[in-house]
Formats: C-alpha cells, structure tokens, sequence
C-alpha cells in the first residue's frame, strides 16, 4: 500500500504529485504488479482533495501501461519500475547512503546536497537545457538532417 | 469537460432578497452542475449565507427564484435531497451523542442510522458524551454526521472549517470527500480560507456586492485569466501595455517600475504580451480568487447599481 502527501505550496498539480508518488514507489518496489492502488476514496478521506484529482492521477499511470483499472475491483499495478541496483541493500545505493552521511557531516544541508546531485546529474544526463556541462555525455542518436532536395520539394 | 447535457444541482434565476437595510441578494444568475463541488466565495456580507438559507428554503426570495434539482427549496422533494450545515453548527448541547441522532432520525424522513453511528466511531467520540463537552472538531463531526445520514443529494456547507484547527480540517473534508467519492453528491461550501479551497472545489461562484462576479468551471477560469508582469509602461495610463482592447483587466498595479496585472482573455492569445518584455502565466485558483475579491471592495449592496451588472 502507498500513502500519498500533498503538497499545497509547490505549485505542482495534484494530480501530477500523485502520480509521480506512484512511479516513485515503483522504482522503489514498494509497489509491486498485482497490487492494488488505494481507492479514490481512501485517498480523499486521508488528503482532503478533489476525488476527481486522484482518478485523473491514476488515469494518467494508466495511460503509461504502469496501472490497468478492474472493474469493481480497483486499479492494479501492471508492472514495475524497480531497478534491483537500486534496491534497498544494493552496491550502489549503499555507497550513496554512506556518501550522504559524509556530505551531511561536512555540513552541507539537504538543498545542498540536493543541488550538488542535481548539478552532477545534469552533467552525466542530458536535460532541457543543455547548459555548462563539463563532460558532455554521449550525443543521443539524432534524426539525419533531411536532404537539401527534400527541403526544395517542400518550399 | 462542460458536459451539456449535465444537470444542474442548483440553478438561481434573477434571484434577489431584500432586508430591511437592503438588498442582500439581487438578480444573481447560475448554475451549479451537479456531481461537482463547489467553492462559494465572497467578501463579508457579499450574501452567501442568504444565498444558503435560500437554498434551503429557510428565507424565501423577495425576486426571481431559486431551484433544487428543479425543486422549490420549501418542497418536500427538495427538502429530502439536501442537507444544510450553518456556520454555527447548531446542535442541542445537553443532548447526548446518542440521542442527538435519535432527534436526526425522528426528524428525518429518510434516515441512514448506519451511516450516522460509521462517522461519529471513525471520530472516536462516545455516544454517550454530551454534545457540551465535546470539542469543535467533534461537533463538526456530528453535524456532518447528520447531514450524511440523510443521505443528500445536494449538500451545503456554510464555512465548515471555521474555528477547526489544521488537523481537524483536514480531517472534516476528508469525511466530506471520501461521501463524494463514495456517492457523488454534489457539494457548495463557502470558506474564508481560499488555500483549501484549491484542492478540493472544481467549480467556482464568487459573489460581490449582492450579485455574481465571477462563476465558471475552476480550471477553466484559471486558464481563461493571464498573469501579466512585467516593466511598466511609463508613457501609457498605468503602465499597462497597448494593444489590450476588449481584454477585461480584472486588477491591475505598479510597484516602482514593476506592473503586475490580471487579465481576463478567455484563451485568446494576446498580441501585446507575446514580446519577451513580459513575463506571462496562468494564475492558480487562489490567485485568481483574491484578484476578484480585491477588485470589487466592501460596499453596501443597496447602494451600488453596477453591482448586479
């Protein structure tokens, strides 16, 4: 099961929030396939918003393929975003937490870290913007330019 | 996701109620679909607390009418369908728990006993309290107790989460929701407190002056308005920029060199703003509810013609 938080100032739509919560506990495997989402009930009753929110969230995950709704069942987990290099207990996220627990003892504060990851990230990742990158990660694959003819026969 | 052929829960008609002071309410037109829950907002003595005991019948309109699902409100038929919660929450307070839903059952002519005794445990509250000792929070919770036994279809809240504290509200519009979802009842609700009125109303009916100022589907509205910011324009009349004919500024100020406006466009594209001197967005529900609410200041209704209009 999953308990949604809303959070009122972000400026973030509702129904974008929980949607993003979902995926998150996907990746997480905290959801799993074949588990069912909480109700469009459930979830008003503990956040105090709009029941129509929560179905367009939940519309939204189904248009992904991530959720299938059963008729007078509920909606369901379809499949996972879980990466098992990132589980709980992992190489990788274990080096994290510990390198986590460095920069917070070194004084730096969530924002901080958040904004050294984000920047590290953006670095390795390309992004919207495409900005100050020391290493620029490898060119992803681009459409061929369309040929000088193709571009006459249009004009 | 106007749906033309969707009922109307509660339809106002050249509505107007006179007082000895004045008039409260006059020549307010609209529709509130039903299925839907909506926001009633406006300044103090704007009439939403005359518009509610109109709805329900408790006042009866001195012009034009007002229907519940196509009812008279003082109908037996209209009566059974809603259910009203008054600011003042008004319950017997040497009642027990107990016996204030035996008045409810007594009172009522359709009556979900069930229902009523799910609300007040899901609370915790001994039916053996007396309704005095119990706190606000607890009492908003047996008032709504009430109001959802009588199984309404059209439900009215007149400022529910006055006097609660943030836990408790959220709590009561859980409760609230959670009916919604569970049987589609169609809900108005004035509150003071715009923030949370974001995340739960889907429709809008702003009063000012005694008539209506602005109603409509939320997210529509919001996409309907502009946020305009930007350098002030120091050779035009405030500041704003040319080119604005047939848009309906609904505010507009200067700070230093700084003007920030509202704009009302509908969706059409505005030629004057598309330059990147301005910086341009949609306004949120909060936003655009204040913007009204400021532009239309206290005044008395009975005083002002171009309220109506």
């Amino acid at each position: 099961m999953i308990v949604f938080r809303i959070d009122r100032r972000s400026g973030v739509a509702t129904y974008l929030q929980l949607a993003h919560q979902v995926r998150q506990a996907l990746r997480l495997g905290v959801l799993k396939p074949g588990d069912r989402l909480p109700t469009a009930k459930d979830v008003v009753e503990a956040t105090a918003i709009n029941p129509n929110t929560v179905l367009k969230a939940y519309r939204e995950l189904e248009r992904e393929g991530l959720v299938e709704p059963r008729p007078g069942q509920g909606t369901f987990v379809r499949r996972s975003l879980a990466r098992p290099e990132a589980a709980v207990g992992s190489p990788l996220r274990t080096e994290l937490t510990e390198w986590v627990v460095r920069a917070r003892d070194a004084g730096l504060e969530r924002a901080d870290i958040a904004a050294l990851t984000d920047a590290v990230l953006d670095e390795w990742f390309s992004s919207t913007q495409v900005s100050k990158q020391v290493k620029p990660p490898p060119e992803p694959s681009l459409p061929p330019h369309p040929s000088p003819q193709s571009m006459e026969e249009d004009t | 996701m106007t749906d033309p052929i969707a009922a109307t829960a509660l339809r106002a008609t050249r509505l107007g109620r006179r007082f000895r002071k004045g008039w409260a309410l006059r020549d307010c037109g609209f529709d509130l679909p039903a299925g839907r829950i909506t926001a009633l907002v406006g300044p103090n003595g704007a009439g939403k607390s005359t518009l509610f005991h109109l709805a329900t019948g408790l006042l009866r309109p001195t012009e034009g009418e007002i229907r519940v699902f196509g009812a008279d409100p003082v109908t037996a038929e209209a009566r059974d369908r809603t259910a009203f919660l008054s600011q003042d929450k008004p319950l017997y307070t040497g009642f027990t728990v107990a016996e204030t839903l035996r008045f409810g059952r007594e009172l009522n002519r359709s009556w979900d006993a069930a229902t009523a005794e799910r609300v007040v445990r899901a609370g915790n509250i001994p039916l053996d309290a007396r309704v005095g000792t119990l706190s606000q929070g607890q009492r908003t919770r047996i008032a709504l107790a009430l109001a959802f036994a009588k199984r309404p279809d059209l439900l009215l809240l007149d400022e529910p989460l006055a006097d609660l504290d943030p836990l408790v509200r959220i709590e009561v519009m859980g409760l609230v929701m959670a009916e919604v979802a569970d049987r589609g009842i169609t809900v108005v609700m004035s509150s003071h407190v715009l923030s949370e009125l974001e995340n739960v109303c889907d429709h809008v009916l702003l009063l000012a002056h005694g008539g209506v100022r602005l109603q409509g589907d939320a997210q529509q509205l919001c996409e309907d308005h502009l946020r305009l910011t930007g350098l002030a324009d120091p050779s035009r009349k405030g500041g704003l920029p040319s080119g604005l004919d047939g848009v309906d500024v609904v505010e507009s100020s200067v700070t230093g060199r700084q003007l920030t406006a509202l704009l009302r466009t509908d969706g059409r594209p505005v030629d004057a703003c598309a330059d990147d001197r301005w910086v341009t967005d949609i306004p949120s529900l909060e936003d655009l509810l204040l913007a009204y609410l400021r532009s239309a200041p206290a005044a008395t209704p009975s005083s002002d013609k171009e309220a109506a209009a």
